[in-house]
């Protein structure tokens, strides 16, 4: 089982943040200075309900996209996008 | 996957969690499925000092003979003793689908936030209150942001306590219901609910947070993201600066599943009898679903259902006069906090209702229903799938939804196939 | 009770009846519409939204051709919430005796002065790269297109409206026949003329109507714009929509002007309950993923299910019934509502005011299952 550290590196939009391991993506990219999502008419949105329902906080992962990121857990080398 | 439990429980909060461990003392195989990474529902949310009675009933879920399915999220019930769930979390190709098979079934879905639109309710850093804090277990730093506690209901007391704690400058509580009501509620408040709150109270109190009562937010403004809130109280109205607000409006249940189960609705609840049995064989229903009343009828539900579901009777019958207690904080909660009507008064007529569809109010207008508003607006048919907008409608308007259809939440397409069935040949020209 | 006198009177403000009452109202008609719950809410509603032209029989593709040409002319007067999309449909060969049916179609199809295209697999690849490798070709047909049908039907209601026709709903037509239109309020009308548009539902106003309910399936998935960048239909699905007796899938995906994708289709008979049905649901997309293997990882927001009016010729009902003069059909139109709703609209106008049709009505006169019609 490889060794576990207390903190996470990822990168948000290409740029490079660490965070306390147990960190959902939703707080790390609010805490990289950005918001999840643009609505479908321009707005820029973030996480409201924290719990998996509004859909407000999908990001897209890895190259997934709509990922609700509220309920994900960050994990190293993680490559965040919000387009 | 595959499982097959004698009870299966869905949600891991209080209700589920006192159901798995009342259930599993029977020695009958018990199952527990909640879409989060770890047990506790919202209320009981890791990150954050638990209360007792929460550390508690941990111990007693660790040391219980139960089957602990975190992070599959149901999305179907395709058959009697049959739901289908999916990996929550990152959905990876790999994403595997769970048959899970069970004999008796028992519903703790708990409740959500209600969310009222009023100008700028869009902006990022406006969020449920139960919302920011679920965002700041989950990580965000909170330490010296300013707060704005608005809304209704006891959460927000609880919410507000906890982030001064965490040392947010929490600017104030504004609480819509009159301090009349407020005041008549403290009155009816006794045991355990009563003592919660004292606590919020006290500890908000030390920190010198004020409470204020027939308030409410009328508009949130920001280049990008929220900058200041405006409140009213009567007549008045001023902006405070802030950097978020934390902004729900009481609770409402999760209803889908026991809906797709058929389990008779009433008054907007779930109806059960005295051991928690729903209209529908076999399914149990315990918690907010059938009732918003705080956690510990949750827990007397959950351990009734668990019990009763698992055979042992006497012990649920024995608990039936600690439950008529506590389902007396559910009408007093309702009173307490009635929504007041010139809350309808708030969104402006760009002001949007779905905001996964951006739906403005002025659209819905002229619609005498949700199915049509959804049909000509597309309000509702985002992947939500109006949880968001149709507690606000129904408020606004009085309007109630459709039927419900699997999935029950977005899921893939490949677990909607019966989680995963053997790819057809694609030279092949089969009818069924 | 109130009364009231009426050049035509429609039952159905779904997509035909909307479309026949612009007709009407455009030609100077005093036009009554009926609609017992919200326009486009009933099949109208649950279909996919596809123009398509099908060459089953010389009258359906006069039909669908005539029609999609008059939707092409409406596009620039439709408004954005129609999701007009001339995307075109791709008609997908999977092996070569599909291809030979690739470039049947294709001369088919130029007969009747349908532009199309024969697209080699290497061609097809790059229209459509979330097609899986490889497949054989297809045959394009850029004329076609899809839109949002409850958009569309709204739109067709609100511009015969201010063609000064009126509509009455909520509101179920009890009874309708021999010009006389009684409603479930206990209004009457009196009718010069009644059409029947009520769709899956027109059995009920006319027992014995050769129309039977034929259930599909639809997903409809998050936004992934192009994803799919044309309607694709597999050859196999006219073998699907031919099928008279069994049930059956067919690989038919559609892009939104959203982004969405939408996938179908199946079709039952006999099926009568609107519940989502696993076991045809599962064989509907594994039908998908055989020809669109990433398919199954797109988020699926919606399942639902409509049922078609299917007639046992899969020619709609349009025209005169035989035994009584004032009472109209205009239905039956299966999978080909919403592209032949603008052509079913034109015909029953044309035969209402007088001009000669620009296609041969013939073929879908309701006499031609004389003697198993009746009316309530």
């Amino acid at each position: 089982m490889p060794e576990r550290t207390s903190s996470v590196a990822l990168t948000v939009n290409g740029a490079p943040l660490r965070v306390p391991r147990g960190t959902t993506v939703a707080a790390a990219v609010l805490m990289a200075g950005s918001h999840a999502r643009t609505s479908i008419t321009g707005e820029p949105r973030g996480p409201l309900c924290g719990m998996g329902i509004c859909f407000e906080c999908r990001v897209t992962i890895n190259g997934l996209p709509h990922q609700k990121s509220c309920q994900i857990l960050c994990e190293s080398r993680m490559d965040v996008q919000t387009p | 996957m595959n499982a097959r439990f004698h009870i299966l429980i869905v949600g891991a909060g209080p209700a589920g969690i006192a159901a798995a461990v009342r259930a599993s003392e029977s020695g009958a195989s018990v199952g527990i499925v909640d879409d989060n990474p770890a047990p506790g529902g919202q209320i009981w949310r890791r990150g954050a000092p638990q209360l007792t009675t929460a550390r508690r009933w941990f111990r007693r879920l660790e040391a219980a003979t139960v089957e602990r399915l975190q992070g599959w999220r149901v999305f179907d019930a395709p058959e009697p003793g049959l739901l289908l769930a999916e990996r929550s979390g990152l959905a990876s190709e790999a994403a595997p689908c769970a048959e899970l098979r069970y004999d008796k079934l028992i519903l703790a879905t708990g409740a959500r936030e209600r969310f009222l639109p009023f100008p700028g309710w869009t902006l990022p850093n406006v969020m449920g209150a139960g919302g920011l804090d679920a965002l700041v277990r989950g990580g965000l730093p909170i330490e010296g942001k300013r707060v704005l506690v608005a809304g209704s209901g006891p959460l927000l007391l609880a919410v507000a306590a906890e982030l001064a704690e965490r040392g947010a400058h929490v600017v104030g509580v504004f609480e819509q219901a009159p301090l009349s009501r407020l005041l008549s509620f403290g009155l009816h408040l006794s045991g355990q609910p009563a003592k919660l709150i004292q606590g919020f109270r006290l500890r908000l109190a030390t920190r010198g947070v004020p409470i204020s009562t027939g308030c409410w937010p009328v508009a949130a403004h920001g280049a990008g993201k929220l900058e200041a809130v405006t409140v009213r109280r009567g007549t008045r109205q001023w902006q405070i600066p802030c950097d978020y607000l934390a902004c729900g409006f009481h609770l409402v249940p999760n209803l889908e599943l026991p809906m797709l189960l058929g389990c008779r609705i009433e008054n907007g609840f779930v109806m059960t009898n005295d051991f928690q049995s729903t209209s529908t064989s076999n399914v149990y229903c315990a918690g907010e679903p059938t009732g918003i009343g705080g956690v510990e009828r949750a827990l007397i539900e959950g351990e009734i259902a668990g019990l009763a579901a698992s055979g042992q009777v006497d012990a649920a019958r024995n608990l039936r006069r600690t439950h008529r207690a506590t389902n007396k904080f559910v009408r007093v909660l309702q009173q307490a906090f009635a929504l007041d009507p010139r809350l309808r008064e708030l969104p402006q007529p760009d002001t949007l209702v779905c905001r996964c569809e951006d739906v403005p109010i002025a659209a819905l207008r002229e619609h005498r229903s949700w199915r049509d508003a959804k049909l000509l607006t597309r309000c509702g048919m985002g992947p939500c799938q109006g949880r968001i907008c149709g507690a606000a409608t129904a408020f606004l308007f009085g309007w109630t939804q459709d039927s419900v259809r699997p999935p029950l939440l977005p899921a893939r397409i490949a677990s909607l196939s019966a989680c995963g069935a053997a790819q057809s040949n694609p030279h092949g020209k089969d009818a069924l | 009770m109130a009364e009231s006198v009426w050049d035509v009177v429609i039952a159905g403000a779904g997509i035909v009846g909307a479309a026949c009452a612009l007709e009407c109202a455009q030609r100077g008609l005093r036009t009554a519409v009926i609609e017992q719950s919200g326009i486009g809410s009933g099949t109208t509603a649950a279909g996919m939204g596809h123009i398509v032209v099908m060459d089953d029989s010389p009258a359906q593709m006069a039909l669908t051709r005539y029609s999609q040409q008059l939707w092409r002319a409406l596009e620039d007067r439709l408004p954005p919430n129609v999701e007009f999309d001339p995307c075109g449909t791709l008609w997908v060969a999977a092996d070569d005796e599909e291809m030979a049916e690739v470039r049947r179609k294709h001369s088919s199809y130029a007969q009747a002065g349908v532009p199309t295209e024969i697209l080699d697999s290497e061609a097809l690849a790059e229209a459509e790269p979330h097609l899986r490798r490889p497949l054989a070709g297809a045959l394009l047909v850029p004329e076609d297109g899809v839109l949002y049908p409850p958009g569309a039907a709204a739109w067709l209601m609100r511009e015969a409206i201010h063609a000064g026709a009126s509509l009455h709903t909520p509101r179920a037509v009890v009874s309708a026949g021999k010009g006389t239109v009684r409603l479930d309020d206990g209004a009457t009308l009196h009718a010069a003329h009644i059409v029947n548009a009520a769709g899956a539902d027109a059995p009920r106003l006319m027992p014995g109507l050769p129309i039977r309910k034929r259930k599909g399936h639809l997903v409809v998935t998050d936004r992934y714009p192009g994803f799919v960048r044309h309607q694709l239909v597999e050859l196999g699905y006219l073998k699907s929509a031919h099928s008279v007796t069994a049930d059956s899938v067919a690989f038919n995906v559609q892009p939104r002007r959203t982004g969405q994708i939408i996938l179908g289709s199946s079709r039952q008979f006999d099926a009568e309950c609107s519940e989502v049905d696993h076991r045809i649901l599962t064989a509907m997309i594994e039908r998908a993923r055989a020809y669109m293997p990433g398919i199954g990882d797109l988020q699926a927001i919606r399942v639902w299910t409509g049922f078609r009016a299917a007639t046992p010729d899969k020619l709609p009902l349009i025209g005169p019934t035989p035994e009584d003069e004032s009472l109209w059909l205009a239905t039956g139109h299966e999978g080909l509502g919403i592209t032949t709703s603008l052509g079913t609209a034109k015909l029953i106008a044309d035969a209402l005011t007088g001009p000669t049709p620009a296609i041969p009505l013939d073929p879908y006169l309701p006499h031609r299952f004389a003697g198993s019609l009746a009316h309530a």
